[in-house]
């Protein structure tokens, strides 16, 4: 038999699940949105672990559930390669990378160079660019969000609240749900 | 020590837990636990940590947890609020996938999930109002706000383009 063979019979190896996910935790840059094409990449057509459809329906579930989108869809990716420990690698993999490399900025890196002057002047230009990038996920979001007239109103009351009252966003955000099972009946 | 790692897992948890749909929306759940709850940052601290994380791999809110733990309890400080932050996706697609899968498809989830994203929409909007009172300070500053949000607004490219843009700007603007 040749290895091509035994491969395609054997379960993926839960050594396999890991190292792929960490590839893809150590080398993608941008968050989640960026992550994603980079898993479907990897997973759809280079290793062919799970057919297109499957991905869209793993997209699903990685937008309506809480937590991370890469974390989520590598969850995901390895149940289905092996179960629970098939989980749990795509969840170290997609995770471990992020730890080591932002500890060692936090403990090593970031104390040495804070008092730079270069290194303020870069974070105070970063400072508002950051905050330029939440702005536009806000405005992107609404915008594919908030299609009906009962989307946009029951967005400006939430603000309305969130900013006479500043309660805890969970609140806003139950809020927001339960206002949208009422609102929603006909659909946004 | 132990009630600090205690407040920071059951913070980072509840982040983890209301991050439905990735990305920003950890923003105002975490600003709310880090700054306002806690007051463990300042906001000006918070934005330096999202801009690391947001330049380096991986996704952002682990980046931003592991960080946020290390400043407030050392290593075990960012383990546990990594821990924190990803426990809701681990016990939730390991353990109750299948259940959850149905609970998505039906309709009045779908309507609640609905609801939710219009007041995210409105929260991540009210955190680049209070966040950008302590970013945009001077005149500089808000020509880099400017810029950027139009450009972002304008085109899709990946975030690591602006954060280098803000980068560059920062340098050559810096009053010095």
């Amino acid at each position: 038999m040749s290895r091509q063979e035994i491969k395609t019979d054997k379960p993926e190896s839960l050594w396999h699940i890991l190292l792929t996910f960490l590839k893809v935790g150590a080398f993608t840059f941008g968050g989640g949105y960026a992550i994603l094409p980079v898993i479907q990449q990897e997973v759809v057509n280079n290793k062919k672990w799970v057919s297109p459809e499957e991905f869209s329906d793993i997209l699903i579930i990685t937008q309506g559930m809480p937590g991370q989108l890469a974390l989520n869809s590598a969850i995901q990716i390895g149940i289905r390669l092996r179960g629970i420990p098939g989980g749990l690698m795509g969840a170290l993999g997609v995770t471990a990378p992020s730890v080591i490399i932002l500890l060692a900025i936090a403990a090593y890196f970031y104390p040495l160079l804070r008092d730079n002057d270069y290194v303020q002047a870069i974070f105070y230009g970063l400072r508002p660019a950051v905050v330029a990038l939440i702005a536009a996920a806000a405005v992107k979001m609404g915008r594919g969000i908030l299609q009906g007239l009962n989307g946009v109103i029951l967005c400006a009351v939430l603000l309305l609240i969130a900013i006479i009252t500043q309660i805890h966003p969970i609140i806003i955000l139950l809020v927001g749900g339960l206002a949208g099972m009422i609102v929603c009946k006909r659909g946004v | 020590m132990i009630t600090m790692l205690l407040s920071l897992y059951w913070s980072f948890l509840k982040v983890g837990l209301f991050t439905i749909g990735g990305g920003y929306a950890m923003i105002p759940l975490m600003e709310a636990e880090v700054i306002t709850v806690h007051g463990w940052l300042t906001a000006s601290e918070f934005l330096d940590i999202i801009a690391v994380a947001e330049m380096t791999p991986g996704p952002i809110s682990i980046n931003a947890a592991t960080f946020i733990g290390y400043t407030m309890a050392g290593v075990a400080g960012s383990l546990i609020a990594t821990l924190g932050v990803i426990s809701p996706s681990l016990v939730l697609l390991l353990l109750l996938s299948r259940i959850l899968v149905k609970v998505i498809q039906n309709p009045k989830a779908a309507n609640f999930l609905n609801g939710l994203r219009s007041a995210l929409v409105a929260l991540i909007l009210l955190a680049s109002f209070t966040l950008g009172q302590t970013a945009i300070i001077d005149l500089p500053t808000a020509i880099i706000f400017g810029l950027l949000l139009i450009a972002s607004l304008l085109k899709q490219v990946s975030p690591l383009y602006f954060i280098a843009a803000g980068a560059l700007l920062g340098l050559l603007l810096f009053p010095y």
